[in-house]
């Protein structure tokens, strides 16, 4: 493999991986969803400093130019991460109905409690919740 | 109709502000035993309101969640607030509610059976719909008999009395999308019971259906997709127990 993609191949992959660390250590990024982007930039960085590795993994599944393995690897990558994360927004999707259905289901009991002991407790009616929502109408300021 | 039962009308409803006052007065009329509730799924327009004016208790959405979230809060509700039975009332004024007590006479008269749905095609009742929709209908029909070897004539029908058991098994896990096909398959593999009875529906009165045309070809793959998978899963179902079925992470 040519000095220069290594060189290129080393310093991005060293960069994706600093940048993760400090995501995590600034808390912008979840250690659950951290971890598989770490082995991938781990990994990735290994092959572009251990250039014989490559070399004969390249050569192990026919590919002539050892530096696009690296494109192949970093491709199936990808592929996980990306079905990591639709499984993630699955989970959310169905958390987030569970939630909906709760505070439904909540604000219903407070209506019949509020009814049941009017003074008791805040009715939902009093800050315009039952109101319809509609669009607002176009302010006579803006923002110009 | 036996009266000592406590009897729930879920009226699931998006944007139906127009006829839902209709569809909850006409409960009161033809189905007193049964208290109303609404699930206003997200609506932008008056639902609520009319739900509320009319004396109904209404489940209010943040958000919408689809006919299968909406229809699941109110099993949720029934089974909290101890209901024996539920019956599912489209808010469009398609479901008679006068049909409502042949539900619960066939409810009565079959005690092992635990849903009872009303059909449109059972009886020669000339449902009129676009010729694509009926042949849809049919078409899950035929494979959904194959697999519960019983004969179902109308899987796609919402309207439907439901006794204490499938209420639990389906404020547990209800489907998302178009569930009426799939519900037919959850509770075979649960092994619960349904029965069909004829009744008569109308026409939309207003609104439009969760199906519309663009769509419907989505409507069938998707559908025919769940059967499939459905037919392949595992564990259909989490049981009381197991694992919860939306835990914080699954490893990676």
């Amino acid at each position: 493999m040519e000095t220069r993609v290594q060189i290129v191949a080393i310093v991005a992959t060293g960069a994706l991986f600093l940048v993760l660390l400090e995501l995590v250590r600034r808390r912008r990024l979840l250690e659950r969803y951290a971890i598989l982007w770490l082995v991938c930039s781990v990994a990735l960085l290994g092959l572009s400093v251990w250039k014989g590795l490559l070399n004969d993994l390249a050569h192990a599944v026919g590919i002539f130019y050892a530096p696009s393995a690296l494109f192949v690897i970093a491709f199936a990558f990808v592929l996980v991460l990306l079905l990591h994360f639709s499984v993630a927004v699955s989970r959310l999707a169905d958390q987030n109905k569970v939630l909906a259905q709760r505070v439904a289901l909540l604000e219903e009991q407070q209506r019949a409690a509020a009814k049941a002991a009017p003074g008791r407790f805040r009715q939902p009616e009093d800050e315009g919740e039952l109101r319809e929502r509609e669009p607002a109408a176009t302010s006579p300021g803006g923002y110009e | 109709m036996i009266s000592e039962r406590a009897c729930l009308a879920v009226v699931p409803a998006y944007n139906e502000a127009a006829t839902i006052g209709g569809v909850i007065d006409s409960l009161r009329e033809h189905a007193p035993a049964f208290d109303v509730v609404v699930i206003d799924d997200g609506s932008t327009d008056a639902t609520c309101r009319e739900g509320l004016n009319r004396g109904a208790r209404v489940l209010r959405h943040p958000f919408n969640l689809g006919i299968g979230g909406a229809v699941q809060s109110g099993f949720k509700f029934a089974l909290e607030n101890g209901y024996d039975y539920l019956v599912q009332v489209d808010a469009d004024g398609q479901h008679d509610p006068c049909e409502i007590p042949k539900l619960v006479d066939a409810m009565e008269e079959h005690p092992d059976v635990d849903v009872i749905c009303g059909s449109r095609f059972l009886a020669d009742l000339r449902y009129v719909g676009p010729v694509s929709r009926r042949a849809g209908i049919h078409l899950f029909a035929f494979i959904l008999s194959r697999i519960v070897r019983q004969k179902i004539t109308d899987p796609t029908s919402g309207f439907r009395l439901y006794n204490r058991r499938a209420i639990s098994l389906f404020a547990r896990d209800y489907p998302h999308d178009y569930p009426e096909v799939e519900a037919v398959l959850v509770l075979h593999y649960h092994r619960l019971r349904m029965r069909e009875v004829s009744v008569r529906m109308f026409q939309r009165g207003g609104g439009r259906s969760s199906i519309r045309s663009g769509k419907s070809v989505y409507y069938m793959i998707k559908v025919l997709l769940a059967i499939f998978v459905g037919l392949v899963r595992a564990k259909p179902v989490v049981e009381p127990g197991d694992e919860a079925p939306v835990v914080a992470s699954h490893g990676i």
